[in-house]
């Protein structure tokens, strides 16, 4: 369902992935960690279409994301990682662009709009601008704008940064229930939020992809804590050695 | 072409909520009355003169379009120059800042529906304002009788104008994620393309008449005459296409870097 061989993306001198290799079968979740400017934005954004890859390839949907590019990106729901909200429309004017650029037919607009206010709990803010929004509801009308048009498979970047615990849990569990028919990568930095639903976890550290392993697998006796801190850990020593050696 | 309305329905939605273009608007419909009524007073003020001289000939020459609706347009064009950078400077860079970039270019539209749409809404929006600027002439109709004829085509010309403003500024909008850069480059691009012929009368005959041809004005100032040549429609048709083109090209090379 979800394919990427050897995917290496440069900006410059900066190698920002290198060589990244992993796959998601259709319906799983994957949790795709890594510290801070590890490559996951940027992974995603070669996966949505956004950005073309230095080299390598990537499928989605068995399309491939650079030749036939046009169908992957019929075909996924991608919340970037800042959501893109135009700051002076309403939520509800906001989802009913965001259905038309999807391509969905104008009969199905109004009601698909009804489900995801529901889904991610924008009631109270329908009529609102965006720019007016907190937070955890720009991150929420993000998502909703992701779902709108049932995409058979999504890349949500961070999905819960942001929201409230209580909103954590309901979106956590939206996302478990998602699965099944559609197919999830979801980058976080909530350990926790990977083992409650992910299904398989992919690890990239420095741009490489350090642990691809289904979760059933990985979490026999070690916490997933303990795996992340080792995985990434792994690469150091010679990247200590350099810095410690320039700094000398 | 739906794709193309939506983008285009929104940006022109956009501008309605938004301080700038009532700036702008106001901006442009009062320095044209500040143009109208001035040139309309010194109109008046020689038409008395040569009234009280009994002067026939001259009196004859002074007409309304040649004295008030021509400098009038000319005036409106150049204050175009300097106001639809200003609409159009945040079309695709405020995209760009605002990450909004990222849902247009991850959704399923095509990159010609996303510049068109762009442009059809900021062209929209301009024309508004040049059909508003007809207030003037129109009111020359109540009291005087001016041509008709020459007033739609100096009208006409003043919308091409201002469309090929438009277009060259989704160009420059396209380059950068910076409004101000993106109006700045416009402004200075259109300037240029309005003052290109200047040296035209002491180059030589082959690039006098080359740049001739690529100056706005020269093309803009024949349709304020009343003489609507192909040969002019197909000059502001050719920057407009252009422009748009190579703006498809610049959002196009993201996907290539
Ligand atoms: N437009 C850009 N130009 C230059 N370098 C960039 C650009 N975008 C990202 N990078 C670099 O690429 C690397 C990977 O960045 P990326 O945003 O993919 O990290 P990330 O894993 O998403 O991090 P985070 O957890 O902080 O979101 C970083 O070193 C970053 O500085
Ligand atoms: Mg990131």
């Amino acid at each position: 369902m979800l394919e990427v061989r050897n995917l290496t993306k440069r900006y410059g001198d900066i190698v920002a992935v290198r060589d990244v290799s992993f796959s998601a079968a259709q319906g799983q979740i994957l949790g795709f960690l890594g510290p801070n400017g590890a490559g996951k934005t940027t992974t995603m954004r070669i996966l949505t279409g956004f950005l073309p890859a230095t080299s390598g390839t990537a499928k989605v949907a068995g399309f491939d994301v650079f030749t036939e590019s046009a169908e992957v990106r019929r075909r996924i729901g991608y919340l970037p990682e800042s959501p893109p909200l135009y700051g002076e429309m309403t939520t509800e004017s906001y989802l009913r662009f965001v259905a038309r650029i999807k391509g969905m037919p104008k009969a199905a607009i109004e009601d698909a709009i009804e489900r995801v206010v529901k889904l991610c709990g924008l009631e109270a803010v329908h009529d609102r601008l965006l720019g007016h929004l907190s937070k955890g509801f720009r991150q929420r009308v993000g998502l909703a704008q992701a779902l709108i048009h049932d995409p058979p498979v999504l890349v949500l970047d961070e999905p819960t940064i942001g929201l409230d615990p209580r909103q954590i849990i309901e979106i956590r569990s939206l996302i478990g229930r998602l699965a099944g028919q559609r197919t999830v990568i979801l980058s976080t930095h909530i350990l926790p939020e990977v083992s409650q639903i992910c299904e398989k976890v992919v690890i990239i550290n420095e741009g490489r992809v350090v642990l691809e392993q289904d979760m059933a697998a990985l979490t026999r006796g070690q916490s997933l804590e303990d795996i992340f801190l080792h995985a990434i850990a792994k690469e150091s020593p010679e990247a200590a050695g350099v810095s410690s050696e320039q700094q000398g | 072409m739906r794709n193309v309305l939506t983008i285009a329905g929104r940006e022109l939605r956009s501008y309605f909520v938004s301080p700038i273009a009532y700036v702008v608007l106001t901006g442009f419909l009062l320095l044209g009355g500040w143009f109208f009524f001035n040139l309309l007073a010194r109109f008046n003020l020689l038409l008395t003169i040569y009234s009280a001289q009994q002067n026939p000939q001259i009196l004859q020459r002074l007409n309304l379009n040649e004295f008030v609706i021509a400098p009038l347009l000319h005036n409106l064009s150049v204050v175009l120059v300097i106001l639809v950078p200003v609409i159009t400077m945040r079309t695709l860079a405020e995209e760009k800042k605002a990450g909004t970039y990222e849902l247009l270019l991850t959704s399923p539209l095509r990159i010609s529906e996303i510049v068109l749409g762009k442009f059809l809404g900021s062209f929209v929006f301009v024309a508004i304002m040049v059909a508003l600027s007809g207030v003037y002439p129109l009111i020359l109709f109540a009291y005087g009788n001016p041509e008709t004829g020459v007033v739609l085509a100096g009208y006409l010309g003043l919308l091409l104008l201002a469309t090929s403003f438009v277009a060259v500024g989704i160009l420059t909008s396209s380059f950068t994620e910076n409004q101000i850069i993106a109006a700045v480059s416009c402004l200075v691009s259109l300037l240029l393309l309005y003052i290109i012929a200047w040296p035209a009368d002491n180059a030589g005959e082959t690039i006098g008449a080359l740049l001739r041809y690529v100056s706005l004005t020269e093309h803009f100032a024949q349709m304020v005459k009343g003489v609507i040549d192909s040969k002019d429609l197909v000059y502001f048709t050719t920057v407009i296409v252009l422009a748009l083109f190579l703006a498809h090209r610049s959002v196009e090379s993201i996907r290539w870097r």
